[in-house]
């Protein structure tokens, strides 16, 4: 498709979505109105520019992906295992876009804590989404924000109230099914957490069947004061999935959030995580993992704005990419004037297993605070040779000990998961994925 | 056990090691002493099999086997054991981990079965009495924040786990508080065996009243230059180096 085309065929999804949509509440219409606007003026990221500097969108933009009807092939419980659920807990599950209440259960979810397909919150025009829908989101600026303002429909709203302790976490589950015309899905997320709170939020995207399909995923994050979060995006979209998305965060005084963003399947993948440490002494810690193989593309740009004193903030994103897989890091930090006595640590390591594997790694530092900790530091490269003759003095196969080291490389990461249930199935993945045995019980 | 003839080593253009001449039998406990740079550590590396090291002269026999011709995991299957000056961390597994794959590819070339986690266990619990360290330890990552002297037990723990001919110890002492420095020298003691030789590097003659070598060697500038009893520990520590440095001193 050429540009236009491309922009009309988006309009022509909106004006249908917009049609069929009779039910919404009408601010929600304006937003959309106002997104589609946005949308209209920015296009696709162009080529080469500041934010996209190493992923084009061309494939994604070429493709006319319209929406899906219905749930099409029936999607059984086996997907759970996929998507690492664990059925114990309280879920909201999506197929293409749309909530499905036969895969969604909700009994296990604490008195007050309001959980439920955006759609269904709609139609009740609870007011906390008035307030909250699309002012985390830029989709004045960013196009794919805009794209998905512009189209959203359903997707999952989690409301915790104040003073709430959530023991047990809630899993957010998008399942793409591929069918024969290419499908797009644009969920749209909204998570908003009382004073107080605590809650731990699993989002995951899962693919089935190997055709090519697009996600564009949106979640806004609001935490009041001193509420505690523990977010995960996991991304296993299927070998030709596309997948776009952002998460965006605002943490309100003494909040600490804790987000891992691990991407494992997709062929075109960009994520952007963006938190706002909108309170003093607010806090937030990323953790990343990135695993390419083939000629997977992987772009992860995370943005940390420290906006008041006292916060906190410290991130390590890890990429492991094989074949001739592309990762892209690009870490954004910014220090407002007066967020004194601010302290903000990045790292980022890649780590090559072939020749034709390639990362681009940029910490970006916009620091305009004077009293403040700030460091940063990537690294690229292979296996470490210290660490192979270490474990090959120990008895162990070349082959053996580079797997060992790509095992242990990612699973730092893993490691660092909150939920057991969680960080086991995540574990069991890695093992297999490196080839290796899990150790049990950890 | 261990026998090395006129050993030379480079590394780039520069010669480390400038012809070593080295026999350890079965059993015995030979430290080895000599300033800063002399070649200790180069001459443990080579004995493990490090690449980049390149031998220019000389044979190192192993049990009867030509051991320069051997890969690191081959030594390392058959016996040989080094416990690093500089231990690797590595983030992302636990030493229980790491241990239990290297405790497994040892037994396999060994013909034995392979340990499960519960047999591993029981293993690695007896074995950490040996070196008195902390059970915590060895479900952290490996060696990642170790103190220096965590690091140290934890290479006498893997030694203890795999249950070498040849172990190498490359300044295990340096690091250890005193009371550290007796219980590793106990679990090195414990380990003395009449089928296992040990080559102690070390630049203090306070671990060889615990661990009491057959022989101390003095290595300066890549060459033995003097080897002796036990008493030459002393004889260095009040005398230092430098009565050795003339090349024809220490030479008998
Ligand atoms: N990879 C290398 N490249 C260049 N020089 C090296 C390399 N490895 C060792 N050397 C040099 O070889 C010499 C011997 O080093 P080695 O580490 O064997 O000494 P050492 O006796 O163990 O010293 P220490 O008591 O300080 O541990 C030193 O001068 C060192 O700088
Ligand atoms: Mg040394």
């Amino acid at each position: 498709m050429e540009a236009l085309e491309r922009m009309e065929h988006y309009r022509s999804l909106f004006r249908q979505s917009y049609d069929d949509a009779g039910a919404f509440p009408s601010w929600f219409g304006r937003l959309r109105e106002s997104a589609i606007e946005s949308f209209t003026r920015l296009g696709f990221p162009a080529p080469g520019s500041e934010e996209w500097k190493y992923t084009s969108v061309d494939p994604i933009a070429s493709v006319p992906f319209v929406h899906a009807n219905g749930e099409g092939k029936a999607v059984t419980g086996d997907i759970f295992a996929a998507a690492f659920v664990d059925e114990a807990c309280a879920r909201l599950v999506f197929v293409n876009g749309a909530y499905s209440a036969r895969l969604s259960s909700l009994s296990e979810l604490p008195a007050g804590v309001r959980v439920a397909g955006l759609r269904a919150a709609l139609a009740a025009n609870d007011p906390v989404l008035e307030m909250r829908l699309g002012r985390a989101a830029r989709f004045r600026e960013q196009p794919f924000v805009a794209l998905n303002t512009a189209l959203m429909e359903d997707g999952a709203v989690v409301l915790v109230p104040e003073g709430c302790r959530m023991a047990a976490p809630i899993y957010l589950v998008f399942v793409s099914l591929a069918q024969e015309q290419p499908l797009q899905s644009q969920p749209r997320n909204l998570v908003v957490l009382g004073a107080g709170s605590e809650a731990a939020i699993v989002e995951c995207y899962v693919g089935i069947e190997a055709g090519n399909y697009f996600t564009n995923a949106v979640t806004e994050l609001f935490a009041a004061e001193d509420a505690v979060v523990d977010y995960y995006r996991i991304q296993r979209e299927a070998a030709r999935g596309f997948h776009v998305g952002a998460l965006e965060a605002r943490l309100s005084d003494r909040c600490s959030l804790t987000a891992h963003a691990i991407t494992l399947g997709g062929s075109l993948v960009r994520n952007d995580l963006r938190v706002v440490l909108d309170g003093e002494g607010a806090e937030c810690v990323l953790n990343g993992l990135y695993l390419a193989d083939g000629d997977r593309h992987v772009d992860n740009h995370t943005e940390i704005e420290h906006a008041k004193p006292r916060t906190r903030s410290l991130e390590l994103y890890k990429g492991v990419l094989s074949g001739s897989a592309r990762g892209v890091f690009n870490g954004k930090i910014i220090v407002h004037k007066d967020a004194q006595k601010t302290d903000a640590r990045q790292t980022n390591k890649n780590l090559l297993l072939s020749d034709r594997a390639v990362a681009n790694s940029k910490p970006q530092l916009e620091i305009y605070a004077d009293d403040v900790k700030c460091s940063h530091g990537s690294t690229i490269g292979q296996l470490d040779r210290d660490a192979l003759f270490y474990l090959r003095s120990r008895g162990l196969a070349p082959d053996d000990a580079r797997s060992l080291l790509s095992y242990a490389f990612a699973r730092d990461v893993v490691g660092r998961v909150k939920i057991p249930a969680l960080k086991e199935r995540l574990d069991d993945y890695l093992a297999i994925c490196f080839d290796r045995k899990r150790e049990p019980g950890r | 056990m261990l026998e090395i003839k006129n050993l030379r080593v480079k590394v780039g253009e520069k010669e480390i090691l400038r012809g070593i001449n080295l026999t350890v039998a079965a059993g015995e406990v030979h430290a080895i002493m000599g300033p800063n740079g002399s070649g200790k550590s180069t001459l443990a590396h080579v004995l493990a099999g490090r690449e980049n090291y390149q031998v220019t002269a000389g044979e190192v026999r192993y049990n009867g086997k030509d051991l320069l011709a051997m890969s690191p995991e081959q030594r390392a299957r058959d016996g040989v054991f080094l416990a690093f000056q500089y231990p690797v961390e590595i983030p992302g597994v636990s030493t229980t981990y790491f241990l239990k794959a290297a405790l497994n590819a040892v037994r396999k070339h060994r013909g034995q079965e392979e340990l499960d986690a519960m047999d591993f266990l029981t293993l690695i619990k007896e074995k950490i009495n040996l070196v008195e360290m902390d059970q915590v330890l060895i479900n952290r990552p490996l060696n990642e924040g170790f103190s220096g002297g965590e690091k140290k037990r934890n290479e006498i723990l893997q030694m203890a786990v795999l249950d070498p001919r040849l172990a190498i110890l490359d300044e295990t002492d340096s690091g250890l508080d005193i009371d550290a420095l007796r219980i590793v020298a106990g679990g090195v003691n414990a380990l003395r065996r009449p089928d296992r030789s040990m080559l102690v590097i070390t630049h203090y003659q306070r671990l060889l009243n615990y661990i009491v070598p057959d022989f101390i060697h003095v290595l300066f500038d890549g060459r033995i230059v003097k080897s002796g009893a036990k008493e030459l520990a002393l004889e260095l520590e009040s005398k230092g180096y430098d009565w050795l440095k003339s090349p024809a001193a220490g030479l008998s």
